[in-house]
């Protein structure tokens, strides 16, 4: 049965793990995600619900070569962390990229560098987007903007990592994270049964059957030739990714002159200063990249022929804008704004640096 | 002897004393004559085939000269990154509760980058089997200095020998995981001669045996030769293992049934 709630966008993510047939998670503590595991733990799905296996693991290391193992064996598995724990996965997100192999990850961002803050932060845009691990990969970003899409991505990313036999990563944030909201949870699915599992990934490790040779999962290829092949297959799937996965939100863009482009929190912080800017008679508009890669370069080409420029609002130092410039192309002015260090700005803010930055001159 | 096999009235069954098991593929392994991983493969593969859990085992090889063992060995298996392949194995295990699961890992990578994953999963008491050699070198990557390499040793980067007073000590990892709770049968072997590979075949038996009745973590030590690595003959790299190596690391059981026998 379908339930609305009040829940925070961590608990939604957990919630939404269990109800859409999630058959592991393993994840290591670290603010402001932890309450994803905490709620996991709580609830005890494998023994009062769904079956679903929950592990509080040694490490981030560990977490994600769990995540590695279970989805090697054909399973919907799942991992969550924040900026410096996702930074520890990188390896193994290389890996799972390599192998071919499907999961869920979240990272709910904080400020950084290193240590950083535990404040919200969209810092890890380019470790998400631009690959974070080892060699030529790419791994499906969702942007959630709401608790709602904290619990929607959630069967969406999941989704799509088995339709690629890819990673899949929610990247998000700490005011997404930590927000109360209230959101409509999907009816309970049942997990798959062994059977079913081995159906559905003929290539996993489900245990060697008499129709077919053993199967093997690895990245491994030390002929440089069938290595090439390989890449090459991987970006044939990129490729493939990029012209059916773009998803993306425009508000208030038919009539504008200018454009925000912000995902995730600062999507909606953007939505607060278009009415700002409205009521003062200027025509903002906001795009909203839902997925950060494949990233939406085309809407953001088309929108470029006719508005008069964009701001790129971001919790960084400008990093989303280096697509939004390949998308744009120079057509028209794009400029930064951005807080850094856990610091979320004021819609106010957002109206005062589009002045100052693309009004301001003319 | 090849006309032997020639011979109708002498191939029969009843005849057979000895053949290679199914569970090893035909591939040629590509391991240094004399190495031990060979053999350890081989009674490995030995064991799935008597005990008929070949379509219910999963194996787990990290990085390290066996990262290969899946052309090897006919079981479904991954492969892992250096070190991590007790957490694969966990998660394994977990979802997949009426697998056999083991790992074949290596010094460098379970004593040293995979500690801590190796700790951890023998201590969660993972259902899993964890099979360890210990060459007391990095034989994959040319020859380095492991965690085990014994004191006074040459390898590339302690070319004057294992110093300890800078390097550290030779790490005893199967005494220390032999201290967890979650671990039910600790041992250390070697397959240098018939008699210890018949023992180390009946200690993994012994393992998997523990796995089906879902005891806890079993880790069975093989301590084995790189005679690349060392530098040595085959043969000089046997008797410089018996000399050297068991001396350090005793062969013999450490614990069983979940209680310390040594
Ligand atoms: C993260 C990482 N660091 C280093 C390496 C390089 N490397 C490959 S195998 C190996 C050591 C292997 O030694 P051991 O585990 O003892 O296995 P052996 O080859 O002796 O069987 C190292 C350091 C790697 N592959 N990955
Ligand atoms: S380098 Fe050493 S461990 Fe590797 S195959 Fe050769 S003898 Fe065996």
């Amino acid at each position: 049965m379908k339930e609305l709630k009040l829940m925070k966008g961590n608990e939604a993510i957990a919630e939404a793990a269990i109800r859409c047939g999630m058959d592991g998670y393993f994840g290591y503590p670290i603010t402001p995600q932890s309450e994803v595991l905490e709620y996991l733990m709580a609830e005890e799905p494998y023994k009062r619900r769904t079956g679903m296996a929950v592990l509080q693991a040694e490490s981030e290391v560990a977490s994600i070569n769990m995540v590695y193992g279970g989805a090697a064996s054909g399973k919907m598995v799942m991992t969550s962390s924040s900026s410096p724990g996702f930074s520890l996965m990188q390896e193994g997100m290389s890996y799972i990229a390599g192998a071919e192999l499907p999961c869920l990850v979240v990272n709910v961002q904080r400020g950084g560098p290193g240590l950083g803050t535990i404040q919200p932060s969209q810092a890890d845009y380019f470790q998400a987007t631009k690959g974070g691990g080892n060699g030529d990969y790419k791994v499906i970003v969702l942007a959630p903007a709401s608790v709602q899409e904290m619990a929607d991505f959630v069967q969406l990313g999941i989704d799509l990592a088995f339709k690629y036999r890819n990673p899949a990563l929610i990247l998000s944030d700490g005011v997404i994270g930590q927000m109360m909201e209230k959101v409509e949870l999907a009816e309970q699915k049942e997990r798959l049964t062994d059977e079913q599992v081995a159906e559905r990934c003929p290539w996993a490790l489900t245990g060697k059957k008499p129709h077919r040779g053993h199967n093997i999962i690895t990245s491994l290829d030390l002929d440089s030739s069938r290595q090439e092949k390989f890449n090459e297959k991987l970006q044939a799937k990129y490729r493939e990714i990029e012209k059916n996965e773009v998803r993306f939100e425009e508000i208030s863009c038919e009539d504008a002159d200018y454009i925000a482009i912000a995902f995730g929190s600062s999507a909606r912080l953007c939505q607060k200063a278009i009415d700002l800017c409205r009521a003062e008679g200027i025509k903002l508009g906001l795009l909203r990249p839902i997925t950060l890669y494949p990233f939406p370069y085309a809407p953001i080409e088309k929108l470029a022929q006719r508005v008069k420029g964009f701001l790129v609002v971001e919790l960084n130092a400008g990093q989303m804008i280096e697509d939004v410039n390949l998308a744009v192309k120079g057509k028209v002015q794009v400029e930064h704004f951005g807080r850094m260090g856990g610091i979320i700005p004021t819609p106010d803010e957002i109206v005062a640096a589009l002045k100052t930055k693309i009004l301001g001159g003319k | 002897m090849s006309e032997n096999f020639d011979r109708p009235e002498i191939r029969k069954p009843e005849n057979l004393i000895y053949s290679r098991t199914k569970v090893l593929t035909d591939n040629i392994m590509h391991y240094c004559p004399g190495c031990g991983h060979g053999t350890a493969h081989r009674i490995l593969a030995e064991v799935i085939d008597e005990m008929g859990i070949q379509n219910d085992t999963i194996g787990v090889a990290p990085v390290g000269c066996s990262v290969l063992a899946y052309n090897y060995l006919d079981v479904d298996m991954a492969e892992a990154a250096h070190g991590r392949a007790p957490a694969l194995a966990t998660a394994i295990k977990r979802l997949n509760p009426n697998k056999f699961v083991f790992t074949y890992q290596g010094d460098g990578d379970l004593a040293a980058i995979g500690t801590g994953e190796t700790i951890h999963a023998c201590n969660r008491g993972e259902k899993i089997v964890i099979i360890f050699i210990n060459n007391g070198i990095y034989g994959m990557t040319g020859g380095q200095m492991a965690p085990t390499t014994l004191e006074g040793m040459k390898t590339a980067t302690c070319p004057y020998g294992r110093d300890i007073s800078i390097m550290g000590n030779p790490l005893k990892m199967t005494e220390l995981v032999s201290h967890l709770k979650g671990t039910y049968y600790v041992t250390r072997q070697s397959v240098q001669t018939p008699a210890s590979v018949r023992k180390t075949k009946a200690a993994l038996r012994k393992a998997f045996e523990y796995q089906k009745d879902g005891k806890g973590a079993c880790f069975v030590e093989i301590v084995s030769s790189c005679n690349s690595g060392w530098k040595m003959t085959p043969v000089q790299a046997n008797k410089w293992m018996e000399e050297n190596m068991f001396p350090f690391y005793e062969l013999g059981d450490i614990k069983v049934d979940g209680e310390l026998v040594k």
